[in-house]
């Protein structure tokens, strides 16, 4: 469905398919705008240039990795599991992930119920324990269509859910984030934490794919 | 009527669930609403409040870092921290400087944005 998208490579609107350059050249008003902003606030000593580079390193720096240690954890430890279903915001703290803007609930899979998570109105998303949201997250199609006709939308995804398991929808505002907390696959009674915490998904934590069992 | 941001139930079409890598100004540009952020100039709440007054058609046309950025422009005016003859003299001078270095490649369409 996506195969013929974006011939243009060299636009600068943000859909480049190379990975970034600090020697891209100056494409549009915006990257300029966004420029002469920088230098703006940090000739007003708002900012400093070092601060800039800490949080794009620190967003760097966190990846779906850290929210498939939250996962795994919740698997092998009913405790932990029971914690996280109270107040997400300090389980996750135990494992050292910290959410430093918003409350963060988490929403457990079942056999009767799976869960889907969308910001209809932009793109909030639990950006402390995932890393910056992909790009469909963001995109028109998903926020419109998730909220009407979800399981149109998991089809999408690859994702066939059958009939009878309830379908919950969240949508995520400035203040709550929300954390699926898949099921986990059959066939992993033998795995340790740190494999369980491999399986697991970016899209499986968003809750547009569930995971497949392990042979 | 609804907001320009509110089109959760609109009809859309399919999913691309093709992954797109951030580019280098689009890093930068997260960066510095972060870094602003954390000064406490600019909350989720006022984020979101710029956004959606940038109106329908920025919606539309806009890519979603271009967005954030015209709304971080529009906030550190409103917050009182830069006046828009700055902002609007800065990029000048930078696509001024960027244009002499021969970095300034500018997309079709571009040029007629500046003000």
């Amino acid at each position: 469905m996506s195969g013929d998208h974006h011939h243009h490579h060299d636009h600068g609107h943000g859909h480049a398919h190379s990975p970034p350059q600090p020697d891209d050249k100056v494409h549009s008003y915006y990257q300029i705008l966004s420029i002469a902003l920088k230098e703006l606030l940090i000739e007003k000593n708002v900012v400093t240039a070092a601060e800039v580079r800490r949080f794009i390193e620190a967003r760097d720096s966190i990846t779906p990795a850290n929210g498939a240690r939250v996962i795994a954890r919740a698997w092998v430890d009913p405790a932990f599991r029971a914690r996280l279903l109270e107040d997400a915001n300090k389980a996750v703290g135990e494992l050292g992930f910290e959410m430093t803007t918003a409350r963060l609930v988490a929403v457990e899979n079942t056999q009767e119920a799976h869960n889907v998570v969308v910001c209809t109105l932009c793109s909030c998303y639990p950006r402390d324990l995932l890393g910056l949201p992909p790009a469909w997250y963001k995109s028109r199609a998903y926020r419109a269509r998730i909220v009407r006709e979800p399981r149109a939308v998991l089809q999408e995804f690859g994702t066939e859910l059958s009939d009878d398991v309830a379908l919950h929808v969240h949508d995520s505002t400035a203040d709550i984030r929300f954390l699926v907390l898949p099921r986990r696959p059959a066939g992993t009674q033998h795995m340790s934490e740190a494999e369980l915490a491999a399986l697991v998904t970016r899209d499986s934590m968003i809750g547009v794919t569930v995971l497949d069992q392990v042979a | 009527m609804r907001s320009p941001q509110d089109i959760g139930g609109l009809p859309e079409g399919p999913v691309d669930t093709s992954e797109h890598s951030l580019t280098f100004w689009e890093k930068q540009a997260d960066g510095l609403r972060a870094a602003v952020g954390a000064k406490g100039l600019m909350s989720s709440h006022e984020s979101r409040r710029a956004i959606e007054s940038l109106g329908h058609d920025a919606m539309e046309r806009l890519t979603y870092y271009e967005r954030w950025t015209a709304a971080l422009s529009r906030q550190m005016v409103d917050r009182g921290v830069l006046t828009q003859d700055e902002i609007d003299a800065k990029v000048a001078q930078v696509r001024q400087r960027l244009h002499d270095s021969g970095e300034l490649e500018l997309a079709p369409g571009e040029a007629e944005k500046f003000a």
